[in-house]
């Protein structure tokens, strides 16, 4: 049975997503809103949900529109909604969604709601100019270009000038490193090879594109056709290479430290556009609704540390105590969902959960213990699927779930690493 | 509450509030009583010299005053009554606007016919901006010109272009362009009409405003102001007049007679002649026709569509608030256009994402019209688009109200669907059929729930044709009839319920006319010839144009249909089947009888055509262009009576099979499904206004002729011999 809570438990009932492309390629003219919109309006449509019965709409987004700042809001706003729906957004940068979702869930768990949808939406086509004018140039070269190579060529002309941060919102405002100049120092830190780097890169993309040949990655993305115009409908990830290889990651120039460095464009998560959402009840109102829920949430944790240290490494903290509220240990999970913001980074975190100094600085005596590989990302991760910031941890809770009814499974556990040294882990379940 | 009086009046710091709300009725209309109470009320005031100046105000929701009194107007019977009503009103509005006492009008929602009238005598305009607020002379629209000063004031204020426009038309303008033309001198915000009409009745007493005139730019000034201009407004009103009326409506021309009149003879001998002429017009038969249609809408407005035995309850209305479309094809889209409108959910399923994403262009194009036109906003765009959701699984069928299938015309195909849906769907959904050819009851054999499956036969634009035909079976639920009828005036469609069987009703009595018209053609006659000849009878096109605009496929598949179940009197002409069989299916391909260029735009006739008709038989020139084909002279009154008596003969079987419940229904459903011309007020209408024994006459001779297509119905036989009629005479 959960820890947290008054003896309710809530229900992820359900999970949808738009399609997770490149930013600047299919959704470039559709704003963070709308894409959260399109998401939401598709999770009700598809559950056979009436709109009244929502009551609570909670959305992350990391890069706010400067104009309609409150997204949630924003989104909640359509006929197929109540007016009277409490909806605010949340902040808390990658793991926005999945504050989001703890947010909703809490306001369930109180008794406050017993319906609420959470989520988030990101759209990095249309952000304030997050980089320099080279930068952008570059980018739009990169997504202009067919192929692969074509693409590396343009994304390799990517200077360390370029990179020089804009906007506070992919640099720490407080230490002034970028985000993947931290993953390059938890890469020297934490002793990552660029090998392994690599491999964990084409294994998210080989995963991936085997998860979307079958249907089974797919069967939480919702088919988009592309406004205004509808000229054209988009139904899976765009950034996914089923043709990739060892050899093209590997030659392919660290970015962040052309001397030693090796995070590279190819073992990073690219910028994304997309919006994902899930249902949330009380499991007493998904009952009497007729509803089969995807499942619940047995625990969650957040944790954070000096963004100066080790940015991304969080996780390392908070799994520990989710699993802990959670009454279980890693054994117990049959699926682990890490999300990959660099490779570099999920490496890290993965070494942090086997060893004794993060344990004791979480508070714990043992460590996480070591994550079997077969239960870990098994559709592949963020780095081939893509990362649009604000949605991540929603696409995350839906696939880790999705994955677990589909193979009969009892526990789940993700975690997700933050800008600001933050992190976040949950403990996900399903009636066996 | 229970007042028996219409006008309330307030009096306070000098200013009488006159609030005109009639008691137990939706709208505010006037009548002879109201019209009373305003002569009693403005006698009262012209005595009471503490008050100094009038607002009139409307105690409706929304809803200012809807104009005359329509019904009460039947009661008529002579031109000199009608012009004496006129001439009442104009003396009742002179007067208003002589008064000592000034008055404001303080419109929110729709201001129509007389209250427009009155509005043109009052010192002062203030409009709501509000989406309800309209303003529009609307008389024309049942065959009459506006009869209280109307065509005088209008032209005096907004210019003669602007007036016309309005009066010719019968269209509504909205408060945002009343406000430009001038026909109202300020816009408020519906919380503050009364404030700031009653500030500025009294700043009209005192002297510290007057009214200013709207100046009409430079082209006002040459076309508006002047009567070298003005001539040559009202000539080329005439003429296009002329162009769209075909000389079968007499009001137009009448109405810009009368505006014409009050500038070449003075404003005395205008509101003379307005008085004649509307009299005048009050007696036509084009008058009555058109009223008559007025009110079999506006009682099809109230019918519940089902017929229940007295003192049974009434049926039970299933509200749709989730539709499900299968089919995102041309028809589905439009179905779905109208539905997310009228703020209904909709789910629209096809075989293919890429026909999805076609069905969200179409609904797409129909709502980036209207936003075009202004009539809807950005963000009222993005929410209606937000109400649209597309699969190509039945995913969020779950909890639908009701389906309606748009795929392909095929038994198989209606049966797999069903089974499919049923499979999906709540027990409590209903599943409609938007077939025009398949019997229901045929599609309904598959169903676990044939009590819940009916047609819904819409037309073609969804979004702009007004007739919506619902079937019901032998084993139609009447209340899954009344709710889906329901559901379709909600859409804004016009409701007929008719029988299941071939064509039923629409199509069936459509396809005779044009079968006929194909054969026609078969005989030698010119496309254009027969076309024209229609137009001139009042069809808003011509049979071969129509038969372009449906598509050959579509029509001739139709036919065969048709042909099978009802024998020989349905037998498609050859002409249709020639020309068919060579790909020419009309506009869609861009190519059909007539020319069609990139864009689809209709041109002359195509003469390569006729090369696959049979020739003509005596030698007469056809029409324009180079190669013009020697085809028959074909009378226009013969062409007019070959296609239209079978028409009728159809629409009298229809009657006496019960396809149809009444006449009423058939003139509507003829009238809004394909156009017969509404001045002839439908097709038993038009036989009442012919006579039957004339109608039987007719169609024997031309049975003589061409034995077998006209035979007339029994019916029409047994009426003639008992002397009856369709409708009590009026």
């Amino acid at each position: 049975m959960p820890t947290v809570g008054n003896g309710r438990r809530v229900a992820i009932v359900e999970g949808v997503r738009t399609p997770f492309t490149k930013a600047g390629s299919a959704f470039k003219s559709i704003s963070a809103i709308d894409l959260g919109k399109l998401c939401v309006a598709e999770l009700i449509q598809r559950t056979n949900l009436s709109g009244s019965e929502v009551e609570g709409l909670v959305f992350g987004t990391v890069i706010p529109s400067v104009i309609a700042p409150n997204i949630a809001r924003e989104v909640s706003l359509m006929p197929i909604l109540p007016k009277g729906v409490q909806a605010y957004s949340v902040s808390r940068a990658c793991a926005s969604a999945n504050q989001a979702i703890t947010d909703a869930a809490d306001q369930i768990l109180l008794g406050h709601m017993d319906v609420a949808i959470a989520g988030g939406a990101e759209s990095l086509s249309n952000v304030p100019i997050l980089h320099s004018q080279g930068m952008a140039e570059k980018l739009v070269l990169a997504s202009k270009a067919k192929t692969f190579p074509g693409r590396v060529k343009a994304l390799a002309q990517i200077r360390p000038k370029d990179l020089i941060p804009i906007t506070p919102a992919i640099a720490e405002p407080t230490t002034g490193e970028t985000m993947g100049q931290s993953a390059e120092k938890m890469a020297k830190l934490n002793d990552i090879p660029r090998e392994e780097q690599d491999h964990l890169a084409l294994r998210s993309h080989r995963l991936a594109a085997a998860g979307t040949a079958d249907g089974r990655l797919t069967a939480e993305i919702m088919p988009v056709y592309v406004p205004p115009r509808y000229e054209s409908v988009v139904t899976s990830d765009n950034g996914i290479r089923a043709d990739s290889s060892f050899e093209q990651l590997a030659a392919l120039k660290p970015v962040f430290d052309r001397n030693y460095g090796s995070v590279t464009a190819g073992n990073s998560s690219p910028l994304t556009d997309g919006a994902a959402c899930v249902l949330l009840m009380s499991e007493e109102k998904a009952r009497s609704l007729g509803y089969e829920p995807l499942g619940y949430i047995r625990s969650y944790a957040y944790a954070a540390l000096d963004p100066g240290e080790q940015l991304l490494q969080a996780p390392v903290l908070a799994a520990p105590v989710a699993l802990a509220r959670a009454g279980l240990t890693l054994r117990d999970m049959d699926l682990v969902e890490m999300h990959e913001a660099f490779a570099a980074q999920v490496l890290s975190n993965l070494r942090g959960f086997e060893s004794q100094y993060w344990a004791e600085r979480a508070g714990f005596s043992q460590p996480v213990g070591e994550v079997d590989q077969s239960r870990l990302n098994v559709m592949g991760g963020s780095i081939a699927i893509g990362h649009p910031f604000g949605a991540t941890g929603a696409r995350i809770t839906t696939t880790l779930l999705n994955e677990l009814r589909r193979r009969g499974q009892q526990f789940g556990l993700m975690t997700v690493c933050a800008a600001g040294g933050m992190g976040f882990a949950m403990v996900v379940e399903r009636a066996r | 509450m229970s007042s028996p009086y219409a006008l309330h009046t307030e009096i306070a710091n000098g200013i009488a509030v006159i609030t005109i709300d009639l008691p137990g009725e939706p709208v505010n209309k006037f009548n002879r009583a109201v019209k009373d109470e305003f002569v009693a009320l403005f006698d009262r005031l012209e005595r009471d010299l503490n008050v100094k100046a009038a607002v009139l105000i409307s105690g409706k929701k929304d809803s200012f005053i809807a104009g005359a009194d329509i019904e009460e107007f039947l009661e008529i019977t002579s031109a000199a009554e009608a012009e004496r009503l006129s001439h009442e009103g104009q003396l009742l509005l002179d007067r208003i606007e002589q008064h000592r006492t000034p008055l404001v009008m303080a419109i929110h929602g729709a201001c129509m016919g007389g209250a427009l009238e009155l509005a043109l005598a009052a010192h002062y305009r203030i409009a709501t901006d509000h989406p309800k607020t309209v303003l529009a002379l609307p008389e024309v629209q049942i065959g009459l010109i506006p009869g209280a000063g109307g065509t005088q004031r209008l032209p005096r204020l907004i210019g003669v272009r602007a007036a016309l426009d309005m009066i010719l038309t019968g269209k509504s303008v909205r408060a945002k362009k009343a406000m430009q033309t001038g026909l109202v001198d300020e816009l408020v915000h519906p919380a503050i009409l009364k404030k700031i009409a009653i500030q500025r009745a009294l700043e009209i007493a005192d002297g510290t405003r007057r009214h200013q005139k709207h100046s009409g730019g430079v082209s006002g000034f040459l076309l508006d102001e002047n009567p070298a201009g003005r001539r040559v407004v009202l000539k080329k009103a005439r003429e296009e007049t002329l162009k769209k009326t075909r000389g079968n409506y007499p009001a137009p021309p009448a109405a810009i007679d009368a505006v014409a009149a009050g500038y070449s003879g003075g404003p005395s001998h205008g509101y003379r002649e307005e008085s004649r002429i509307f009299g005048e017009m009050a007696m036509t038969p084009v008058c009555r026709q058109l009223i008559h249609i007025f009110f079999a809408t506006s009682a099809l407005k109230k019918d519940s569509g089902v017929e229940l035995p007295v003192g049974s309850p009434l049926p039970e209305i299933m509200p749709v608030n989730k539709l499900g479309i299968l089919g995102a094809g041309f028809m589905g889209a439009g179905i779905a256009s109208v539905g997310i409108q009228q703020g209904t959910l909709v789910r629209i399923k096809d075989a293919d994402h890429g026909r999805v994403a076609k069905g969200f262009a179409a609904v797409r194009d129909v709502l980036r019209e209207r936003l075009t036109k202004r009539q809807i906003t950005k963000v009222e765009y993005s929410d209606l688009m937000s109400l649209l959701g597309g699969t190509v699984d039945y995913s969020g069928f779950g909890n639908v109200d009701l389906v309606i299938e748009a795929v392909f015309e095929d038994l198989n195909v209606k049966h797999q669907v069903l089974r499919e849906t049923e499979a999906e769907i709540r027990p409590s959904a209903i599943f409609a059929s938007n077939t025009s050819t398949i019997p229901i009851a045929r599609i309904a054999e598959v169903s676990q729930r044939p009590e819940r499956v009916l047609g819904m036969h819409f037309f073609s634009p969804v979004h702009k044709m007004p007739l919506l035909e619902v079937i019901t079976t032998e084993s139609t639920d009447p209340d899954v009839t009344a709710s889906v009828v329901a559901y379709g005036k909600k859409l804004g469609k016009t409701v007929i319920v008719v029988r299941d069987g071939p064509g039923f009703y629409v199509n069936r009595i459509l396809t005779p006319y044009i079968n006929e018209a194909g054969r026609l053609l078969d005989q030698g006659a010119a496309i254009d010839a027969v076309d024209n000849a229609l137009l001139d009878f009042g069809f808003p096109v011509g049979p071969i144009t129509l038969v372009d605009e449906v598509g050959l496929d579509v029509g001739s598949k139709a036919g065969k249909i048709m042909y099978e179940a009802f024998g020989e009197r349905f037998a498609p002409p050859a002409s249709m089947q020639a020309v068919v069989a060579t790909g020419r299916f009309g506009r869609k391909v861009k190519k059909g009888f007539y020319l069609y260029d990139e864009e689809g735009k209709k041109g002359e006739v195509d003469q390569s055509v006729y090369s696959l008709l049979a020739p003509g038989a005596r030698e007469t020139t056809s029409t324009s262009g180079t190669q013009a084909q020697t085809r028959t002279q074909i009378p226009a009154a013969e062409i007019q009576q070959r296609t239209v008596m079978p028409m009728l003969n159809e629409a009298v079987r229809c009657l006496a099979e019960n396809v149809i419940r009444s006449p009423r229904d058939g003139d509507v459903g003829a009238v809004f499904g394909f156009g017969f011309p509404p001045f002839r007020g439908g097709p038993f209408r038009y036989m009442d206004t012919l006579g039957i024994a004339e109608v039987l006459r007719q169609l024997e001779e031309l049975n003589d002729r061409f034995p077998g297509r006209f035979e007339p119905a029994e019916l029409l036989v047994s009426m003639a011999r008992r002397g009856e009629r369709f409708y009590p005479e009026s």
